[in-house]
């Protein structure tokens, strides 16, 4: 433990210098990975921990985001108050999925394909409705001031990211650590004996998939907030529920440090494929290859890796 | 409010539309009946064929209709191979596990096709895409009533082969029993390979009677992928005549949302059908006979 205990305080180390010691848009980049991994970690917290996993945990995040923007744009709220709001949007709607695809019994794929569903209902819906602004998006007018929640210098919008990071990091150990964890895993491993133990599965599993549709909506405020710029392509659209479905694959799902290790491993891909689309002129379109990269490793960490890059480190399967 | 003529020529748009979603979910609920698969990449292959439509049109000059065999034998082998190779090895277990292994292969597919084929819009122009038929105060493309009609003839056809041949009868008796299919000696990993084959098969066929009248993108899988989904849990997971029925009430439920709500709030119909079944009736509308 204390070798671990260690490596966090080197690692803080690390992170906390990191932004002094870079280029600007290397700091932004070290921004993306910690923003990833946090958002990875909402997914993670539901469905790694509580095996739950979702095809559209988007919805979760473009309900954080439209909340607080909308709130600020239209309502003149500032985006610091209206930050705690996004998240009890999130976690509503994340109640709300959970009661009614658990109370009809749904899980597995079955599960996973109507939170697709549902993202898919939330991107039409904003899409249509007059106060989204509909399919042009939302901008929120540029005033950086950090009691907008807008900053100048990227290095605090990174450290904001890295707070986010470590808080979900905090969540994640404190869940390995509980008693509400420990009746999650057992829901993951074996649904049906959990329930023989006593566990109130439909209780945990809808408590767990609020926490996680919070923390996501967090993660749709920040974005916002980042960007100026929202839209229901990138509020409700797949590509974010596949991320952070991803990170947390790759890294390892339910383990504290997986959504984090899949962010940075992601984040080398890019770079590396960026790389090469400049090198190799017939690479240029970067996109898609790394997209092709991340699809083959989500294909062998299924079949090879079950536990992810993080069962590297550790050298011993979960699974006894 | 709207005059019954414009409410009839919805409604025929949508069951031409339908006919051809059935032969997409055919495939799809194929594959699930057989081996209990969610083949979430199935989107994703059916744009891959209809890419091939395309370039056989773009660079040989061969019409959508008549590359039909090429197609569907073409799209049979692919899944043959693809299940021999990645599918099959990966099919037991938790079922999570294959429903993400076919999510990374369809990302792999739409982003290999982005790459390759650049992210524009596609379309054939066919010499016939003109021509209308008119039924009451509704006019149809030619193509359309061309491609339901096939699209029929080769439901039927599928049915037959699954009712009368050799192959067909193995692989009901692997649905309903794998264990006991085994145990009278079908080969059972050849019957799974060969489904699926079926199943992409389909989706090549498929693609033909769509391309001399849709558009094909990178991303054309994902508007397909929830409609499969959708027409399948709707006619229940596995049942051949359900998905018949699903498709066409989804090819009418879409025309007409799109009528009434307007081409962008009228796709919201499909995706709340897909939520109200799973959540109201998870077995679908009828009950599947394997």
């Amino acid at each position: 433990m204390s070798r671990v205990a260690l490596l966090c305080a080197l690692g803080l180390a690390a992170a906390l210098a990191y932004p002094l010691l870079v280029p600007n848009y290397l700091v932004t980049i070290g921004m993306l990975v910690f923003f990833t991994a946090f958002i990875g970690q909402s997914w993670n917290i539901a469905g790694g921990f509580a095996g739950q996993t979702s095809f559209g945990h988007v919805v979760f995040f473009g309900t954080g985001a439209y909340t607080s923007t909308i709130l600020q744009v239209t309502y003149g709220w500032n985006p610091w108050l209206a930050w705690p709001v996004a998240m009890a949007a999130g976690g509503v709607v994340g109640w709300m999925i959970a009661v009614l695809s658990f109370r009809a019994g749904l899980r597995g794929s079955y599960f996973a394909l109507i939170t697709l569903a549902f993202a898919e209902v939330f991107r039409i819906l904003a899409n249509s409705v007059p106060f989204t602004k509909g399919g042009l998006g939302m901008l929120i007018k540029a005033d950086p001031q950090p009691l907008n929640f807008q900053f100048k210098d990227p290095i605090w919008i990174y450290y904001l990211a890295l707070l986010l990071c470590i808080v979900s990091l905090l969540i994640a150990w404190q869940l390995t650590r509980s008693r509400f964890g420990a009746r999650l895993v057992a829901i993951r491993e074996n649904e049906d004996a959990a329930r023989a133990l006593g566990i109130d599965v439909f209780a945990e599993k809808v408590k767990v998939l609020t926490l996680s549709g919070a923390m996501c909506a967090a993660g749709g405020t920040f974005y916002a907030q980042k960007y100026l710029y929202i839209d229901p392509g990138i509020a409700f659209g797949v590509d974010k529920s596949v991320e952070m479905l991803l990170v947390s694959m790759v890294g390892g799902a339910g383990t504290i440090f997986g959504p984090l290790i899949g962010s940075f491993t992601l984040m080398g891909i890019n770079e590396v494929t960026r790389w090469l689309a400049s090198v190799v002129p017939a690479l240029k379109n970067v996109q898609p290859l790394s997209l092709v990269v991340y699809g083959i490793m989500l294909i062998l960490i299924v079949a090879r890796l079950p536990d992810g890059l993080m069962s590297l480190f550790r050298g011993k399967p979960r699974h006894a | 409010m709207f005059d019954p003529a414009f409410l009839l020529a919805g409604v025929l748009n949508g069951l031409l539309a339908g006919g051809i979603y059935v032969l997409v979910a055919v495939g799809l609920t194929l594959i699930y009946g057989v081996l209990h698969i969610i083949n979430f990449a199935h989107g994703s292959l059916l744009m891959l064929a209809m890419y091939a439509v395309f370039y056989l049109w773009r660079l040989i000059g061969i019409d959508p209709y008549a590359a039909l065999p090429v197609v569907i034998a073409g799209a049979f082998g692919f899944g043959y191979v693809l299940y021999r190779l990645l599918i099959g090895r990966y099919n037991h277990g938790r079922d999570e596990n294959i429903l993400l292994i076919t999510l990374g292969l369809s990302i792999v597919i739409d982003n290999v096709a982005l790459l390759f084929f650049g992210g524009d819009t596609q379309t054939i122009d066919v010499p016939y895409a003109g021509s209308f038929v008119e039924i009451g105060a509704a006019f149809l493309p030619l193509p359309k009533i061309i491609s339901f009609g096939a699209s029929l003839v080769i439901c039927a056809a599928l049915g037959l082969y699954m009712a009368k041949s050799d192959m067909g009868k193995a692989i009901r008796a692997v649905a309903r029993e794998r264990q006991g299919a085994r145990l009278v000696g079908i080969d059972v990993e050849n019957v799974f390979a060969v489904s699926y084959g079926i199943g992409i098969a389909c989706l090549g066929a498929a693609a033909c009677l769509l391309m001399p009248t849709y558009y094909v993108t990178p991303s054309s899988g994902h508007a397909f992928v929830l409609v499969a989904f959708t027409i399948v849990v709707l006619g229940g997971m596995g049942s051949f005549a359900g998905a018949a029925v699903g498709g066409f009430l989804i090819g009418i439920t879409e025309s007409l949302g799109g009528l009434f709500l307007g081409e962008q709030l009228g796709q919201i119909g499909i995706s709340l059908i897909f939520i109200l079944i799973l959540l109201l009736k998870p077995t679908g509308l009828f009950v599947s006979k394997a």
